[in-house]
């Protein structure tokens, strides 16, 4: 019943991966399919409507170009942190999660900037069918960012007293399987026009 | 024991509800799928009512208007499939069985399990809140077609629409825990010894069963998603008015819909395998191919999503690609309830509860295999597509799946979750009591179906061909049956409860089974295991030559009976 | 077989009649094959004492055969189906014969409404016949139908034409039928489409050729047509809400 008390079954290896590791790959490969379906909704749908390109000429190009580069500066911190969690240096594992949580920020900041700027030029979810994937899409993946940050501070809270070091690398995954589906919406929303 | 801090006693609260002990959260899906099959099987009543009695005083109902008739329909089928067959099947099984069955003390990660049925509990409520609102509950079929259900003036019903998609998203994020963690669970916390092939049936289907709603329920969920909003911030998904196409609703669901076919199927033939192995005294007919047409099956789940829509407006030469990938995916089905009945060649059947249960879901899912061949070759689709026939079909499957494989399962299982058995006599009265009615409900309605009736009518009074006295005296037939039948699971209640307290005692391995969960005490204490077991061989060792018993339980080694054959 | 149960009306009524046949013959034998072959093992192999149980496996060659053979047949029967499945959903869905006579067929919430050529056999014209709920046509006549919906999506089915067709909002999909047995006959809306689905029934009426010009030459004069106008959508609605409102009380 105790939360420091881990069932015999979470120690087990018998595929030769660590459970936590395992599970998190489960969770992305879920992930996957729902960004997959969604993707590919958009993509049929923007095939059969040339005309949204004219919608799509409307975004911010320099805004997702400067969030891919926010989200992969971020990303290479994870990579360090997951590195210093090997090295069992949990101080230091922790400092660099909570600069990859900062990354998360600046680029939730920036989104949320650039979403003003489409919003006051009149684009909103319901303008339209463009809009409302570019919304969606961007919307799910941000909330995904949001939600990455909150557990990533947790855990760097526990790694910075040395505790459940195995989590910074599984934080660090899901942080990659976020990034990597930006660098899918990133082409599909701003720079096919 | 020696593994786990010894805790003061907990309060109720944490030991019924807030507990990460995968055996009490298996009660918590049980007993939260049996209430709701208790509100599934009202409706099913107050709405064959209807079609027995049109329009007359439904007791303990009232009127049926066309409205409420919708929405019955709709609630009946999202709540069987979404709340009952998947909580009880996979959820309630699947907790209970894959620690004890794959030999440790818990899940893998027994947190998530908790959240996974909290979010579950949540999504209940959210689907009972929908009963309460202004309209009513959503009454536009399961299937939840666009532009009606994305549109309030449409449906009429837009705060239930809007529940009920937020309930079987919920939902699905409840499943989506815990089937990873099934998974995991599987993968990595067997008990040493315990090879890919020494798994059981049930273990390897209920996992497999998980990783196929993974793979198919993404879709659905990003379109729950567009179609919330499509309800909520007036987009234009599926609003062909504005870009959008109603098409692309019907293939995400489909594309989720038809895996989650075989995600409650895989269990209950899981449970099937075990009670024929067990009650037959025989080693599964060829393990591995049973495993082996699995996979196939589940492959194949994925390409036949279309056939549901054949008519639907679709190109009509996917239906020729369709057609021919549904009648493949009965070529691995076949073979494995030909593998089922090859099973009882040279056993020593013993006619128990449990055994009648798994006998008669393979009887009556074969009646459901072979109609689905005249739906699912197109030629004769377009005339049966949403008639009764294809209702008298899934429910010939559904009804095994979710009723009759269940009640194997619970009669099987029942002295290890308790520690009593059941009541014998009145476990086979119910189970003739069962049985019987079903077929009585159902046969006539594959009449009607072939007789033109369409599915969702509330009546038929404005049909002349579907309003003669012949049909409605069929349908009134098949409502009679449904009354027979419900009255008879009063017998299972009285017989559950009854046998938890006075019920005789049932010992660790009342029914001589292989499996590691009855080498634990009953009910197995928190923990499961007094000493971890290990385990060397397969799970379905009876009638060994040489063996002093019929049987061999996996944990026993070699050198104890002395036989060549692991 | 089929017809036992309900009227053929349609060309095309038996290709799907007898392929309905077909499946129902061979699936029938397979599944009274295997149901015996069960409940033969049930009643062959129950526990009696002193016999003790064999151990197979299910990998022995000569036990495989009894489960292979039947599979490859089964396997033979499953193209034995599917083959015909095909030629007929093609002949009826994927090639359409020259129409003598098109129809508009519009589904709305919750009431069919039909639209044909006047006298002056051209479409769109004044005196094309506009009709709520009933639809009258021509026996031995190939008709195409052009399919459309103003809101949800319906599904247009004449079960006694064993046609069934979805009609999608902002799309036009087509499809024939040619009656062939004078009658009157059961429209049904067989897709979900609000809480009037149960009564959105029509009828259809074939006639011959003799009735049908003189229906035509009655209802085309102006004055008729104009009576037979579609209502708005929002009357039929309210027609729909107002039949309900009855059966509530």
């Amino acid at each position: 019943m105790s939360a420091s008390a881990k069932p015999i079954a979470n120690a087990r290896s018998g595929t030769g991966i660590p459970s936590a590791r395992l599970i998190t790959w489960w969770v992305i490969a879920s992930e996957i399919v729902i960004f997959g379906g969604l993707l590919a909704s958009y993509i049929m749908h923007r095939v059969a409507h040339p005309e949204w390109a004219e919608s799509a000429s409307h975004t911010l190009t320099w805004a997702g170009a400067l969030n891919t580069f926010i989200l992969l500066t971020s990303s290479l911190c994870a990579v360090l942190a997951h590195q210093a969690a090997d090295s069992h240096d949990g101080p230091k594992a922790a400092k660099l999660l909570r600069l990859t949580a900062l990354g998360g920020l600046i680029f939730l900041c920036v989104k949320g900037y650039e979403w003003t700027l489409d919003i006051r030029e009149g684009f909103v979810l319901s303008s339209g069918g463009f809009w409302s994937f570019y919304y969606t899409l961007a919307g799910l993946h941000g909330l995904h960012v949001l939600a990455g940050m909150i557990i990533m501070l947790i855990v760097a809270a526990d790694a910075a007293k040395n505790e459940e070091l195995q989590r910074v690398e599984c934080i660090g995954l899901y942080w990659h399987f976020v990034d990597i589906v930006w660098i899918f919406l990133f082409p599909l929303l701003y720079i096919a026009k | 024991m020696s593994t786990h801090v010894e805790h003061a006693e907990p309060g109720i609260f944490r030991k019924y509800f807030w507990s990460t002990d995968h055996k009490m959260i298996a009660m918590q899906y049980l007993f939260t799928g049996m209430a709701m099959a208790l509100i599934g099987g009202y409706f099913a009543y107050v709405f064959r009512m209807q079609l027995g009695f049109p329009n007359q005083y439904v007791p303990g109902y009232g009127i049926v208007t066309p409205g409420r008739y919708n929405a019955l329909v709709t609630m009946h089928g999202s709540i069987m499939i979404f709340w009952v067959a998947m909580p009880v099947l996979i959820a309630a099984f699947g907790n209970f069985l894959i620690p004890l069955m794959v030999g440790c003390d818990d899940m893998a990660f027994p947190r998530i399990n908790r959240l996974s049925y909290q979010i579950f509990l949540l999504s209940v409520l959210v689907l009972l809140s929908s009963f309460l609102v202004k309209g009513g509950p959503f009454g536009g079929a399961w299937t939840a077609y666009p532009p009606l259900s994305a549109v309030g003036s449409y449906n009429l019903t837009p705060a239930g629409a809007t529940l009920w998609l937020v309930a079987v998203a919920l939902e699905f994020v409840a499943f989506l825990l815990g089937g990873i963690n099934f998974t995991v669970t599987t993968m990595n916390s067997r008990a040493p010894g315990m090879k890919m092939y020494d798994i059981p049936l049930v273990i390897w289907m209920i996992v497999l069963a998980s990783i196929i709603f993974m793979c198919s329920a993404g879709p659905l969920i990003a379109g729950a998603v567009m179609l919330l909003f499509d309800q909520t911030m007036s987009t234009g998904f599926f609003d062909p008015t504005r870009g959008g196409d109603p098409l692309l609703w019907q293939h995400l669901f489909w594309f989720f819909g038809h895996p989650e076919v075989y995600v409650v199927l895989l269990p209950a033939m899981g449970i099937v395998a075990e009670i024929i192995a067990v009650f037959a005294r025989k080693k599964i007919f060829g393990y591995k191919t049973v495993l082996y047409t699995t996979w196939a099956v589940g492959f194949l789940s994925f390409v036949v999503w279309a056939h549901h829509q054949f008519v639907a407006g679709i190109d009509p030469r996917m239906a020729n690609i369709f057609s021919i990938t549904t009648l493949l995916i009965s070529v691995p089905i076949t073979e494995m309830v030909f593998l089922y009945i090859a099973t009882l060649y040279g056993g020593s059947i013993h006619l128990d509860t449990p055994m009648l249960w798994a006998l008669g879901f393979i009887a009556e899912f074969m009646v459901g295999g072979v109609t689905g061949i005249f739906l699912g070759s197109s030629g004769t689709d377009i005339y049966l597509h949403d008639t009764y026939f294809v209702i008298a079909h899934f429910h010939y499957t559904f009804v095994p799946i979710a009723i009759i494989a269940v009640y194997g399962g619970l009669t099987f299982w029942y002295p290890k979750m308790f520690g009593r058995m059941l009541n014998e006599t009145l476990g086979k009265i119910h189970f003739w009591g069962t049985v019987i009615p079903f077929n009585v409900i159902f046969i006539p309605l594959f009449i009607t179906g072939t007789a033109g009736d369409q599915r969702r009518v509330y009546s038929y009074a404005l049909f002349a061909e579907q309003s003669r006295p012949a049909l409605q005296h069929l349908r009134l037939t098949s409502t009679i049956a449904l009354l027979v039948m419900l009255s008879f699971q009063l017998i299972f209640i009285f017989n559950f409860f009854w046998s938890l307290r006075n019920g005789k005692s049932a010992g660790a391995n009342p029914w001589r089974s292989a499996t590691l969960e009855w080498t634990v005490p009953s009910p197995p204490p928190h923990g499961n295991f007094a000493v971890m077991p290990t385990v060397y061989r397969g799970p379905y060792e009876y009638g060994l030559p040489g063996g002093a018993d019929d049987y061999v339980p996996q944990n026993v080694p070699d050198q104890a009976f002395g036989d060549q054959n692991s | 077989m089929l017809e036992r149960y309900l009227t053929a009306a349609s060309t095309y009524a038996h290709w799907i009649d007898y392929q309905f046949l077909l499946i129902a013959v061979l699936v029938g034998f397979w599944l009274i094959v295997a149901e015996g072959m069960m409940f033969w093992l049930i009643f062959k192999f129950r526990a009696r004492d002193g016999r003790a149980t064999q151990y197979i496996t299910g990998e022995e060659t000569h036990l495989k055969r009894w489960i292979t053979i039947p599979h490859i047949l089964v396997i033979l029967c499953d193209i034995v189906i599917i083959v015909p499945a095909i030629l007929v959903w093609y002949n009826i869905k994927q090639v359409m014969p020259p129409a003598d006579e098109t129809v508009r067929v519009i589904g709305q919430q919750w009431a069919w409404s039909f639209q044909q050529a006047g006298p002056d056999g051209v479409m769109d014209t004044a005196d094309d016949i506009r009709t709520v709920g009933e639809l009258h046509v021509k026996v031995n006549t190939t008709y195409h139908f052009e399919l459309m919906s103003r809101d949800v999506v319906h599904s247009f089915a004449v079960p006694s034409f064993r046609l069934k067709q979805d009609a999608l909002p902002g799309r036009t999909i087509s499809g024939w039928f040619r009656p062939n047995r004078v009658g009157s006959y059961d429209i049904q809306c067989t897709q979900m489409c609000g809480i009037g689905h149960g009564l959105m029934a029509g009828r259809i009426i074939v006639e011959t050729p003799q009735d049908h010009a003189a229906w035509l030459l009655h209802n085309s004069t102006p004055a008729v047509a104009g009576q037979q106008a579609l209502p708005s959508p929002s009357t039929v609605g309210m027609d729909g809400l107002a039949t309900m409102a009855e059966v509530r009380r």
